[in-house]
């Protein structure tokens, strides 16, 4: 496991490499340019200096160079500068965003709290929901509670986030007045009364990620828990005159992990990604509404530098997944 | 499991096996009616159900209107018939979902099992498919247009051009969770005692993924199907706004759904209509693909 | 609308009184919500209005634009004219005094110095100043002493308030911002998001295109203002959103930019939160005629050039034809409610600049077959099409993803195929539309459709800048990369000659005369623009927020100083 892993990790530098080279050209060659939010009263020429005091008029190449040169040797440099206030970074120019002209990770720093509060706690509940009810709906198949299971996923996924969450909206804030729309991301908890405002403002974004979330993980592990119920294991460990619980919560949820984990491994990546939808809807302004802003105003390195390290957590988590595989069943082998 | 005690006469051939096991799962059975009443009704609805010929000064005033009987499911913010409007979306919906879902799970299920099953596939399989999942949609699907869009309406015009494109870009960026989902069933399969002895008594390859594989994946291939028909309605929506889809008088139900939203407070029934015919859509593939996945496993047909 | 207004202006008059009494920083805390966040507060590097409405409650010009647009001295002490002499007689040069004893939020004292700083920063050929139209013309600023500043021209002036008037071009701090000129500019981040001003705000914490926090500034000129202690301006999500939060949540204070559906807006107003109001400036909603052959069929660098001129909309009987079926009244009562009005010119406003060309207005289907028929365009095959030699009267109308604008264009198509023309319809994406990227098919300025809407607006009251872009030399081509603000390739000499005249023009009766003049050539002597609705911004404000007046001339925060807390 543990050469496997190492291989993994040595094989990741290469493809890191070439995925973020076909990010650049991709987002290079969409069409769009940083002057697309300019209003049209700022005539051409003026236009054309503003892109080239952005470099963007330089040939892609060097750009990519650059951007390489950026990330890998300026940013961390600035970092250990920052850590133990040496000067490496002096004078060296750190990935500046087109739009704001501010420090990319700058602009992560402020978002990730909110990224990882929000979508994080959304996921985690979307997965606590999820989880009982896939295994308990799978154990009683067709009963009242598995068609109620059935009805809440699907609702869950058929109703598109831009839609829950309006609808979250007009019912929890305009009707009722119990929690905000807005989020305030400059709220510092401190004490029991903004410790409730926090809850208060995260509320309905989290219901409505949560949703979402929930439907799918639990479609996956009913599915997943309903091939394992009748396999000759379940069976032989029944006559054994285990108890129903033992059966079910360790042969057979144990055996029915591999799809779940899958989807979950694919799904934390995503919450650094952030959920587009949902934090426009509600201002939470994590790192999806930073992208997308990027990708409307078309600021490539702020694209260019979310989307990379997007792949890597991406490489990282499906490595830990096939690591989680081993560990699930012995069975699997990789060499 | 419940209520599949009636064992059939006599097996004639598996492929019957399956529809007569099918057959007594009521889901299935439900969800086989309602989709097939949702298909044949936008298919030929929108030839029973011919909008009044109004012209504008006309349609103007009389929109916004509630559900009656000249309008069965009310008029939109131009005065044009709802009813009419929701079956033709019905058209593009359906075929957009069902068609990119079908190209999402067959090429996932590909992918996803060459990875699993042969070793020397794995990594490079994998390695791609994490660079799809890297790649941030938007801008791809920009240049999508931008490459494609006119090159393709050129070759077969603007409406099916168009439909091939959201189709093929839909599918082109949905397959991924499906290929490691397989991928990672297929790894555990594969260590099965029946595939090694299958392995054992010089079963080919093809065989072996085609009769023990295959019908083993078949229940995360379904949940995938199924939230892929859901994905896939909504996302067309998202590629109309970046010029990807359809002309934009062509209605779809989840552009309906999008336009209906700023409406929701106002005529909230904007809004339920196309919600409910996509919830419909995606609650009857789930259904068909339940009974699909019990029909398909030999432990509960047998029963 | 009238109304509105008149309450609008009562209830500011009501709220100056209890003001001149108030306490700076004793109404607590203003909160505003913009649909766009903010990126940047230094107007000079900024994307867009979002910007440049933060950075107005921060810095100040020598002089901003009133609602009425009247210039009104800021930090100046009253606006150079000929009269008082601030203007030289051969219109050459302007001269500006400061106000005694100015501030900057750090305590130090604002000098002419900082001007002429300003000049220079924003003139830099590398530092990339999206205000560069600003000091067009300027030879050079300098300091007489430290009160006065001299603004030079390289020529007579006759509009000499362009550089440091409205919140497009403040003055910026020299000690702040010295080592930020040129190619360094951007990589000053604290700066740009934190500029020291005169205005009543300070910013004290940025988040990028997130939340702006600002506090009153210790060392504003006024000591009674700001009313506010506080200020927050939070962005993102959408109008919808914004409105919402301030007209029925009541989160929020202000929401700019607010364009709703009107049966929304009249939801929304139901709910008594707060009120939407809305400010006129030259916006206007068109359709643009591709007077250039835009066929696929020709070989890529001639399309939608001049070589070819369009084969149906070259005829002005079938451009006044398609202008003729469309009812503006419809399109404003579907689209924009009070946030609209119908209009035939592309300047629209101020009222002594806009021609009384009303004869669009009202719709005339009957009038339109007419022409068509006289063109020669008949339906020969009885499809419901007019055809002539055997071509159709088919047309590609493209525009950007808007649910306004889709609405507008299944209307438009709807008028259209009444008076037997067939319409194609195309939806972009903005940021592609309004990129201008020459590797896409899909720009505005490539404009390869027949007719294309948007919406255009000039950025000061007096429209010669405006105007411009209908010159023969403004065509976008391929040897331009697609540059050029001409975008329906109309080339008149008459109105290149005539735009010369303007500019030499000083006399304002007579400058209005000829931009009447100048507008009417492109729209009813010729129906190359087709202008359809004269757009107002939408702003909304909570009913516990006085002092509001709207702005379409400046900034619409550019009096904030005088917001307070209604009791």
């Amino acid at each position: 496991m543990l050469t496997f892993t190492l291989r993994r990790l040595l094989l990741a530098i290469p493809t890191l490499l070439v995925i973020s080279l076909v990010i650049f050209l991709l987002v290079d060659l969409a069409p769009g340019s940083p002057m697309s939010d300019i209003p049209l009263t700022v005539p051409p020429d003026v236009r054309q200096r503003m892109i080239e005091a952005l470099g963007a008029d330089q040939p892609v190449f060097v750009r990519y160079v650059l951007w390489l040169r950026q990330f890998f040797w300026v940013e961390p440099a600035f970092l250990i500068d920052g850590w133990f206030g040496t000067t490496l970074s002096e004078g060296e120019q750190r990935i500046l965003s087109w739009q704001s002209r501010s420090p990319v990770f700058t602009i992560i720093g402020q978002r990730l709290p909110q990224t990882l509060t929000v979508i994080g706690t959304a996921y985690l509940v979307g997965i606590l929901i999820a989880l009982p009810i896939g295994i308990y709906s799978a154990y009683r198949q067709y009963s009242l509670f598995d068609q109620g299971g059935t009805l809440f996923a699907m609702i869950g996924f058929s109703v598109p986030t831009f839609f829950s969450g309006t609808l979250f909206i007009i019912i929890f804030a305009v009707w009722l007045g119990w929690f905000p729309t807005k989020y305030n991301t400059q709220l510092d908890v401190v004490d029991w009364a903004t410790f409730w405002e926090q809850i208060r403002q995260m509320a309905l974004p989290v219901m409505t990620l949560g949703l979402a979330n929930a439907a799918a993980i639990s479609r996956y592990m009913r599915s997943s828990m309903l091939d394992n119920m009748t396999m000759d294991y379940v069976r032989t460990a029944r006559a054994k005159g285990l108890s129903e619980r033992t059966v079910v919560l360790k042969h057979v949820l144990r055996n029915s992990l591999i799809p779940v984990v899958t989807v979950i491994a694919l799904g934390i990546p995503s919450i650094f990604g952030g959920a587009i939808i949902t934090e426009n809807l509600f201002g939470v302004n994590g790192i999806g509404a930073a992208l997308i802003g990027a990708i409307h105003a078309s600021d490539l390195p702020m694209v260019q530098t979310l989307a990379f390290i997007f792949a890597v957590l991406i490489v990282l988590f499906n490595l830990i997944a096939d690591i989680l595989y081993g560990l699930l069943d012995p069975r699997i082998r990789y060499d | 499991m419940t209520d599949a005690s009636t064992t059939p006469p006599r097996p004639a051939s598996q492929s019957r096996e399956i529809w007569q096991q099918f057959r007594t799962h009521k889901g299935a059975m439900f969800g086989l009616i309602v989709l097939g009443f949702l298909i044949i009704a936008v298919l030929i609805g929108p030839y029973l159900w011919v909008p009044e010929n109004l012209t504008v000064a006309e349609a103007i005033r009389i929109r916004n209107q509630g559900p009656s009987w000249r309008f069965p499911l009310g008029t939109d913010q131009l005065g044009r018939d709802m009813l009419y409007r929701m079956l033709m979306a019905g058209r593009v919906s359906l075929a957009v979902g069902l068609v990119a879902m079908l190209i999402a799970i067959v090429f996932g299920t590909f992918i996803g099992i060459m990875a699993g099953y042969f070793r020397r596939l794995d990594s490079p399989l994998m390695r791609l498919t994490d660079m799809f999942l890297a790649l941030p949609l938007i801008p791809l699907l920009l240049v999508m247009v931008m490459l494609f869009r006119d090159r393709i309406a050129n070759m077969i015009g603007p409406e099916l051009g168009a439909f091939t494109l959201i189709v093929f870009a839909i599918g082109i960026t949905s397959w991924m969770a499906t290929a490691r989902i397989v991928r990672g069933e297929v790894l555990t399969l594969k260590e099965r005692e029946y595939v090694l002895a299958a392995r054992s008594i010089g079963a080919r390859p093809n065989r072996i993924i085609r009769r023990h594989i295959l019908p083993n994946v078949v229940s995360p291939v379904m949940v995938a199907a199924t939230l892929g028909v859901a994905e896939a309605i909504i996302t067309e929506s998202v590629l109309s706004f970046l010029g990807l889809g359809f002309p934009p008088d062509f209605p779809t139900w989840g552009r309906l759904l999008f336009d209906g939203l700023q409406y929701m407070q106002v005529y909230p029934e904007r809004v339920v209509w196309p919600g409910l015919a996509i919830s419909l859509t995606v609650l009857s593939v789930n259904y068909i693909g339940d009974g699909l996945r019990d029909a398909l496993d030999p432990r509960i047909r047998g029963r | 609308m009238k109304l509105k207004t008149a309450l609008l202006g009562a209830v500011a008059v009501l709220g100056l009184a209890p003001a001149a009494f108030a306490e700076r920083g004793a109404d607590g805390e203003v909160r505003l919500t913009f649909p766009q966040a903010v990126s940047i507060v230094n107007p000079y590097l900024s994307g867009g209005t979002k910007d440049i409405l933060a950075a107005a409650m921060v810095l100040e010009p020598l002089a901003v634009v009133d609602p009425d647009g009247v210039l009104v001295p800021r930090l100046a002490v009253e606006i150079p004219t000929m009269e008082n002499g601030g203007i030289s007689e051969d219109m050459t040069s302007i001269t500006w005094k400061l106000q005694p004893g100015l501030l900057w939020s750090d305590g130090t004292a604002v000098t002419a110095d900082d001007a002429v700083f300003t000049w220079q920063y924003c003139t830099h050929p590398e530092g990339g100043c999206s205000q560069a139209t600003k000091f067009e013309g300027v030879a050079s600023v300098e300091a007489v002493d430290p009160s006065t500043i001299k603004v030079t021209f390289d020529g007579p002036k006759p509009n000499p308030y362009t550089a440091f008037v409205s919140g497009l071009s403040p003055l910026l701090q020299k000690a702040q911002f010295e080592a930020c000129i040129g190619a360094a500019a951007p990589t000053c981040t604290d700066a740009n998001n934190m500029p020291i001003g005169t205005g009543p705000f300070m910013v004290t914490g940025f988040a990028v295109n997130d939340t702006v926090s600002m506090t009153a500034n210790p060392n504003f000129r006024d000591p009674a203002k700001p009313a506010f202690a506080t200020a927050v301006i939070k962005g993102g999500g959408d109008a919808e959103g914004s409105a919402r939060a301030v007209m029925e949540t009541g989160e929020f204070d202000y929401a700019w930019n607010t364009q709703i559906p009107p049966d929304s807006q009249a939801a929304m107003t139901a709910a008594g939160k707060g009120q939407f109001v809305v400010a006129f400036g030259t916006l206007v909603e068109r359709i643009e005629m591709n007077l250039t052959n835009p066929s696929p069929d020709l070989p890529e660098g001639e399309r939608s050039t001049v070589k070819h001129p369009h084969p149906i909309l070259s005829d002005i009987r079938v451009r006044t034809a398609l202008s003729k079926a469309i009812d503006r009244s419809i399109l404003v009562e579907i689209g924009y409610g009070a946030g609209g009005k119908p209009t035939c010119n592309v300047i629209p406003a101020p009222e002594a600049w806009a021609s009384d060309n009303t004869a669009c207005l009202t719709q005339d289907l009957e009038g339109a077959k007419a022409l068509l028929e006289e063109a020669g365009w008949t339906d020969t095959d009885g499809d419901g099409v007019r055809d002539r030699d055997g071509v159709k009267l088919s047309l590609l109308y493209q525009t950007t993803v808007n649910p306004i604008r889709q609405d507008f264009q299944a209307l438009i198509k709807d008028w259209w195929s009444e008076i037997g023309v067939e319409t194609e319809l195309k939806a972009i994406d903005p940021g592609v539309f309004f990129g201008g990227d020459p590797g896409s098919p899909d720009t505005f300025q490539k404009f390869y459709a027949d007719v294309e809407m948007y919406a255009n607006n000039s950025d000061s009251p007096d429209p010669e800048t405006y105007l411009a872009q209908y010159l023969c030399a403004n065509i976008p081509s391929p040897e331009t990369q697609w540059q050029g603000e001409n975008i329906n390739r109309f080339c008149d000499p008459a109105y290149d000659a005539l735009h010369a005249e303007l500019t030499g023009t000083t006399d304002i009766a007579q400058r209005q005369d000829i931009a009447k003049r100048l507008n009417d050539m492109v729209t009813k002597d010729s129906m190359v623009v087709v202008p359809l609705v004269h757009r107002g911004t939408l702003s909304a404000h909570s009913n516990t927020l006085g002092g509001v007046r709207i702005n379409a001339w400046d900034m619409e925060t550019w009096n904030v100083a005088d917001w307070f807390r209604v009791k």
